[in-house]
């Protein structure tokens, strides 16, 4: 009787996937792009049959024309820079603070049940209204503002990496006791990487949130900042100005996490791809 | 050739000389020698579900007993639920026993410990390193090595389980059977005294499986290696196992210990011969066939 099973090692296909068909962009792209540049038209149109008057609806070219006028004047550049503070500074302390916080929490239950309560309250209460609050204790100037900032994208980075840290894989953990790694070696080697892509998408909601948070703070009492200058420019009626900064926020919004989607294809390269 | 012959061939084929002074072979109960590697004597284990009372407690191994020698190929089966591999876990250092002793090198097991690795049904890859790095994980952590030295061992482990071109791929681009090599490979690297295998290949195809179970004993067999191989599949322990032990359903023990005749490393053809469908035969004989144990007999 012949056996059928050979053993014989299996051998590597030649690396990389072969060339993309060149010549045309992924389908992404196109799709994306179109679906852009027709909501730009349709805009347009509406704007162009004037069915509202400008000063309500303006159109993508007054909203062009605002930006070339913002950008005319030097005043643009301490705004823009008021806000980046904020937006920065409120960013990194809500990471240097919520990412290690979170990272503990998980790690160890006991400190989760512990702060488990004062995080979802603090979580499930509008952070906006305490804005008050903070203006009070902190003073209109920049110290509240990032305040704010910060309480907007901590929770998202915290509850994030903590769940990163919980949901680990029971299986690999209990490889890494087998071979008799210590606390510290789990964590360093198993929680740490595969938490990153829970920490990566905590820190995309976290941009969102201090995005909000720089509106927010800067609408009671600020002398410079995109969210003052939106405000104003609504107070007078000078709506393409209003859309302009929306733009900006916007525009912010889509770069940093399109450089935090970077760090994830960077650290999180192992997924399988959809 | 009958059955009875077949199993008359009983003799210790490999370390004659370790086995062959305890005459009858097949008894459950071996007396320790001077020479075991891993001894179990009389180990009692309960298991008392997460949750729940005290007094709800399962008895899951009861007087089980199994002695390994050094490059002792040994392999577990019994019906499922019957504490086989809760009594590999007991090896392995994650659970307690009540009772009796458990001794490698005539120390007791204190918990886990890199002297003792084991490979899991599911390959359980760490899936942010590369192959490479997940072969090499083990030596890491023992931090006995420089990084260099265990990327060496990782790449000559690599080339030994036959995946030398899949170093610097992820786990989820391999198949489930590369992946399960890559399992053996990292338990294989830090060089454990004892190698535990947890029904490593249930969840493998059955074609990859035989493969794979040719591979697993042409491995241990070039390396020395000392296993306990736990299984459902009464085929998969004759064909690997020098000794198959047998274990009764709950509370577990060891009824018999049947011990295969077959010279390592072995064909896949072995498979195929009467004497070795005759040896699944006796063993799956005393899986299903008698209500308990079959005291005293003796395979001779």
């Amino acid at each position: 009787m012949a056996t059928a099973i050979q053993t014989r090692p299996p051998t590597a296909p030649s690396p990389g996937r072969g060339p993309r068909a060149s010549g045309w962009p992924s389908p992404k792209y196109v799709y994306g792009t179109s679906a852009v540049l027709a909501v730009l038209v349709l805009w347009q149109l509406v704007a162009a049959l004037r069915i509202k008057p400008a000063i309500v609806l303006p159109g993508p070219f007054d909203v062009a024309k605002a930006f070339g006028q913002l950008f005319s004047t030097d005043a643009i550049w301490a705004d823009l820079l008021t806000s980046g503070r904020e937006l920065v500074y409120g960013l990194v302390i809500a990471t240097v603070v919520g990412l290690p916080l979170g990272l503990v929490i998980g790690w160890y239950s006991r400190l989760g049940y512990l702060l488990n309560p004062l995080v979802t309250f603090l979580y499930a209460t509008p952070r906006i209204a305490l804005t008050p609050l903070l203006i009070i204790w902190l003073g209109i100037g920049d110290s509240s503002k990032i305040a704010i900032v910060f309480l907007m994208a901590v929770f998202p980075i915290l509850i994030n990496s903590a769940s990163g840290v919980q949901n680990l894989d029971a299986a690999v953990l209990r490889v890494a006791s087998c071979f008799g790694a210590g606390h510290l070696q789990i964590f360093r080697t198993i929680a740490l990487p595969g938490s990153v892509p829970f920490i990566v998408s905590g820190l995309r909601l976290a941009v969102g949130q201090a995005l909000i948070g720089v509106f927010v703070a800067e609408l009671s009492g600020a002398t410079h900042g995109i969210g003052m200058l939106m405000n104003t420019a609504g107070q007078q009626f000078q709506t393409s100005i209003v859309f302009a900064g929306l733009f900006l926020f916007a525009i912010t919004g889509v770069v940093l996490t399109g450089l935090l989607r970077r760090v994830e294809r960077r650290y999180a390269a192992w997924r399988p791809r959809d | 050739m009958s059955r009875k012959q077949a199993l008359a061939g009983a003799q210790p084929v490999r370390r004659s000389s370790a086995q062959g002074g305890n005459g009858p072979v097949a008894e459950a109960s071996t007396p320790a020698g001077p020479t075991a590697h891993l001894s179990a004597r009389d180990v009692r284990i309960e298991y008392r579900a997460p949750g729940s009372t005290a007094s709800d407690v399962t008895l899951a191994v009861d007087n089980a007993n199994l002695e390994l020698r050094r490059n002792d190929f040994v392999c577990v089966v019994g019906p499922s639920g019957c504490g086989k591999t809760t009594f590999l876990n007991a090896i392995a250092g994650f659970i307690p026993i009540q009772g009796g002793s458990l001794e490698l090198d005539g120390r007791a097991i204190p918990g886990p410990g890199p002297d003792r690795a084991m490979v899991f049904q599911q390959a359980s890859l760490l899936p942010w390193r590369k192959v490479l790095d997940n072969v090499s994980y083990g030596l890491e952590l023992g931090r006995s090595m420089k990084r260099a030295q265990a990327r060496d061992r990782a790449r000559e482990l690599l080339d030994l389980v036959g995946l030398a071109g899949f170093a610097d791929r992820y786990p989820a681009q391999l198949s489930g059977g590369m992946q399960q090599r890559v399992n053996l490979a990292r338990a294989l690297a830090v060089e454990p005294q004892l190698l535990l295998l947890d029904e490593p290949f249930a969840s493998i195809d059955a074609q990859t499986r035989e493969t794979m179970q040719g591979e697993l004993l042409r491995i241990c067999t070039a390396r020395d290696v000392t296993a306990l191989f736990v299984t459902h599949d009464i085929t998969e322990a004759a064909f690997l196992g020098d000794r198959v032990c047998v274990f009764s359903p709950r509370p577990g023990h060891i009824v018999r210990e049947v011990v295969v005749p077959f010279e390592r490393p072995r064909s896949q053809r072995v498979r195929r011969s009467p004497e070795f469908l005759a040896l699944v035969d006796e063993i799956a004989e005393t899986l299903y066939g008698g209500t308990g144990p079959l005291p005293g007999e003796v395979i001779d």
